[in-house]
């Protein structure tokens, strides 16, 4: 069989959709931010709802965001997308709602919109991009930096004692009533980009439920500021984030996976794993 | 339209506003002296009768930001605040004047700076008409001087700021907040349909692709050149804005050889203090600003020409006055009289200054 | 049942970041020793007869940059 006998309409299983533009997008090769882009995409396709949605991007790497995808889009200011996405559902609450933020735009300098946005159980799905660190602003550390990773703001490592602890903000907001998903995703590999595909797409049929937040974080890579290529990255990510930030679902239908439930009880021994990014 | 008679106080006028002009949504946080807005509009809850979104942020800078985005989503939001919390929105400010946004924020100041007082003033009017946040940026800026232009404002800002897609501030004070006065309200209106809207605002993220492109809502342009252009079109705005929509008041100025000028509830004392003045024969007159910005510079230029001294009487330490300066292009001796911190002056007091400024 | 499957790969838009090689099940891919026109070793397929078509390439590509077509053998 020849490659023109199996290129025929018939036989394709793999297109990009055209929820996304045909712009090239601006981010580092390998950067996950793509990947999950094209997954919204592709859920915003799916459900065909690419007329009756309006996405918020962040300040962060994925500002330029709305330019990649055909859908109506607002971009926020520094940590507000949260207070955005807010007001336009409940301003058009027929509309899918959803706000795209980075770990310095959501952990950080929003770390008040995005609690309360939860808090008061806003029927909006929130996706966030964790790669530890400011990927827009040249690699500095984050609220989610790992502790001893080195970042240009923290070049020795981060120390906890004078730095402040890496935070676990998604396991803080599952806490919270109004929301009623929550799940930490990853798609680094073909079996986790399709995990998080489903998590993306329950996120947005939530909405039509009306029972508060749908939250995915993403555990993401950022290759430019850990100073690594893609491949390493990523096995980076699988072999130190992944160990302070596990993946899988913390809430699901407004109740606690019994497995973070067990490992929030471990929280308050100290953490052992120290990691290093790299010596130089 | 039928029209009724009610009391209220200015602050209560705000709300009762937004709801009969056919608000989409209001975002507050409390603060003194301003809070009876967001406390009217619970008590009212539109949102069972109007369909008006009333909602407690958690913060000044996430009420702004629910106005931004609100508006890029084509509805007509506003918020309101005092002072400190006013500050803490310019950040939302500059970004609603960058994407071209309409949006009206109240400011019902009190006397600072720091966190200074709960007592009124008119301190932020730097802050109003000269920035604020960062950025080539203008606020129109309206100075109600009574609870019936309280009410008024609220519909002709909205008016405003979808006509020059620019941020609309009520540039208040505690004094106008506070008092209680009769005023005309109207029947409600309805508020916007989303036909409506599809058609009027097509620069609006509704979120239906109507037009068959999607729509951005951003404030962001990398390329200096293009950011020029936007920042030129803004400016072309903003002398539209001064040529058609300048507003002020003029009171006993024909025969007047002394000039008071002053603003919101400075400008209702004042009013005392000119029929003190007329009862002694001083012959003084009042220009009062509507809007400070546009600030009635032509206007003062042609009253104030004639004058042989001019006031600027204010509740602050000295800011209008360099606007009023620039206006008579020092051929007018303009002086400053002020109280400050939240001390209200009294029509005496005022009137004491002018004779000195006579003699 | 086995498949075969082709990919048609856009390598303008192909940044060479080697993410969908490590996810290739096969070893059917890989970078080619020449460049696009942003000067990136963009993704070519190395060993034709081993793609099943099953887009595991595709779908952790971050660019969209890669179509999948499978049939039946
Ligand atoms: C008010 C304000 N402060 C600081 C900045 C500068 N700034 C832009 S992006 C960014 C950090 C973004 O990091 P993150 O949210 O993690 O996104 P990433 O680029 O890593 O995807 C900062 C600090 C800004 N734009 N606005
Ligand atoms: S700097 Fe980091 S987060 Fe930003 S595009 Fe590059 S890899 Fe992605
Ligand atoms: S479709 Fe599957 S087998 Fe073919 S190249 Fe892609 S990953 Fe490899
Ligand atoms: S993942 Fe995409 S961009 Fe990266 S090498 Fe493969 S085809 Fe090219
Ligand atoms: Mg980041």
């Amino acid at each position: 069989m020849t490659r023109e006998d199996i290129i025929k309409p018939e036989n394709l299983v793999y297109k990009r959709t055209p929820v996304l533009t045909d712009a090239t997008m601006h981010y580092c090769p390998g950067c996950g931010h793509g990947v999950v882009h094209r997954i919204i995409a592709e859920v915003i396709e799916e459900m065909g709802i690419q007329d009756n949605v309006i996405g918020i991007s962040p300040v962060g790497c994925s500002v330029l965001a709305y330019n990649y995808f055909d859908i109506d889009f607002v971009e926020a200011a520094h940590g507000r997308a949260p207070a955005c996405a807010s007001a336009i559902k409940r301003l058009r609450p027929d509309t899918f709602v959803f706000s795209y933020q980075g770990d310095g735009d959501l952990a950080s300098i929003g770390c008040g919109e995005v609690m309360h946005a939860c808090n008061r159980g806003e029927n909006i799905t929130m996706i966030f991009i964790n790669n530890g660190i400011y990927g827009m602003t040249g690699g500095q550390m984050a609220p989610t930096t790992l502790e001893g990773m080195e970042t240009v703001t923290s070049p020795y490592g981060r120390d906890p004692k004078i730095m402040g602890h890496t935070m676990r903000i998604t396991e803080a907001l599952a806490q919270l009533p109004g929301t009623y998903y929550v799940t930490r995703q990853a798609v680094y590999t073909p079996a986790l980009a399709r995990k998080c595909k489903k998590a993306i797409r329950m996120a947005f049929e939530n909405q039509k439920l009306n029972k508060g937040v749908s939250f995915v974080e993403v555990t993401s890579n950022c290759n430019s500021g850990w100073k690594m290529t893609p491949v390493q990255a990523n096995k980076w990510m699988e072999e130190n984030t992944l160990k302070y930030f596990p993946l899988g679902d913390m809430k699901v239908d407004g109740k606690f996976d019994p497995k973070f439930i067990e490992r929030v009880a471990t929280f308050d021994q100290p953490n052992e794993t120290i990691f290093s990014l790299r010596k130089k | 339209m039928a029209k009724e008679l009610k009391l209220m106080k200015g602050n209560e006028a705000i709300a009762e506003a937004a709801i009969r002009c056919g608000a989409d949504g209001y975002f507050g946080y409390p603060i003194t002296p301003q809070s009876e807005v967001l406390e009217h509009l619970m008590a009212e809850r539109p949102y069972l009768t109007t369909g008006m979104v009333v909602l407690q942020a958690e913060s000044e800078l996430a009420s702004i930001n629910m106005v931004y985005a609100g508006a890029a989503a084509g509805k007509r939001v506003m918020t309101s605040s005092s002072s400190p919390g006013f500050s803490l929105m310019q950040e939302g400010l500059s970004y609603i004047a960058g994407a071209e946004l309409p949006a009206l924020c109240v400011n019902v100041v009190r006397g600072g700076p720091g966190l200074g007082t709960i007592q009124p003033s008119q301190s932020d009017y730097f802050q109003t008409t000269k920035g604020g946040g960062h950025g080539d940026y203008r606020l129109i800026t309206l100075a109600p001087a009574s609870v019936q232009e309280m009410y008024d404002f609220v519909e002709l800002g909205f008016d405003l700021a979808f006509k020059y897609r620019n941020p609309v501030a009520i540039l208040s004070d505690g004094v106008i907040g506070q008092v209680m006065e009769k005023i005309m309200i109207d029947d409600y209106k309805p508020r916007w349909t989303d036909e409506y809207i599809e058609k009027n605002c097509p620069w609006a993220a509704t979120g239906h692709r109507s037009t068959g492109k999607h729509r951005i809502v951003t404030s962001l342009e990398l390329e200096a050149l293009k950011q020029e252009a936007i920042n030129n079109r803004i400016q072309a705005k903003y002398r539209e804005c001064e040529k058609n929509d300048t507003r002020y008041e003029a009171i006993q100025c024909d025969d007047a050889e002394y000039l008071f000028v002053a603003y919101g509830s400075a400008a209702r004392i004042c009013m005392k203090a000119v029929e003190l003045a007329r009862a002694e024969g001083i012959k003084v007159g009042l220009v009062r600003p509507i809007t400070l910005w546009p600030f009635p510079t032509q206007a003062i230029k042609e009253i104030g020409g004639r004058m042989k001294k001019i006031m600027s009487v204010e509740m602050n330490a000295g800011q209008m006055i360099e606007d009023v300066k620039l206006a008579v292009e020092g051929k007018v001796p303009v002086e400053h009289y002020g109280r400050y911190g939240g001390v209200i002056p009294t029509p005496v007091e005022i009137f004491e200054a002018l004779k000195k400024m006579v003699k | 049942m086995a498949f075969k499957g082709a990919l048609v790969i856009d390598t303008e838009k192909c940044k060479g970041c080697g993410v969908c090689i490590t996810g290739c099940p096969n070893q059917c891919i890989g970078l080619s020793k020449k460049v696009n026109a942003k000067g990136y070793n963009y993704l070519e397929m190395t060993a034709e007869d081993k793609c099943i078509g099953c887009a595991s390439c595709a779908v952790i590509c971050p660019d969209g940059v890669i179509e999948v077509y499978r049939a039946k053998e």
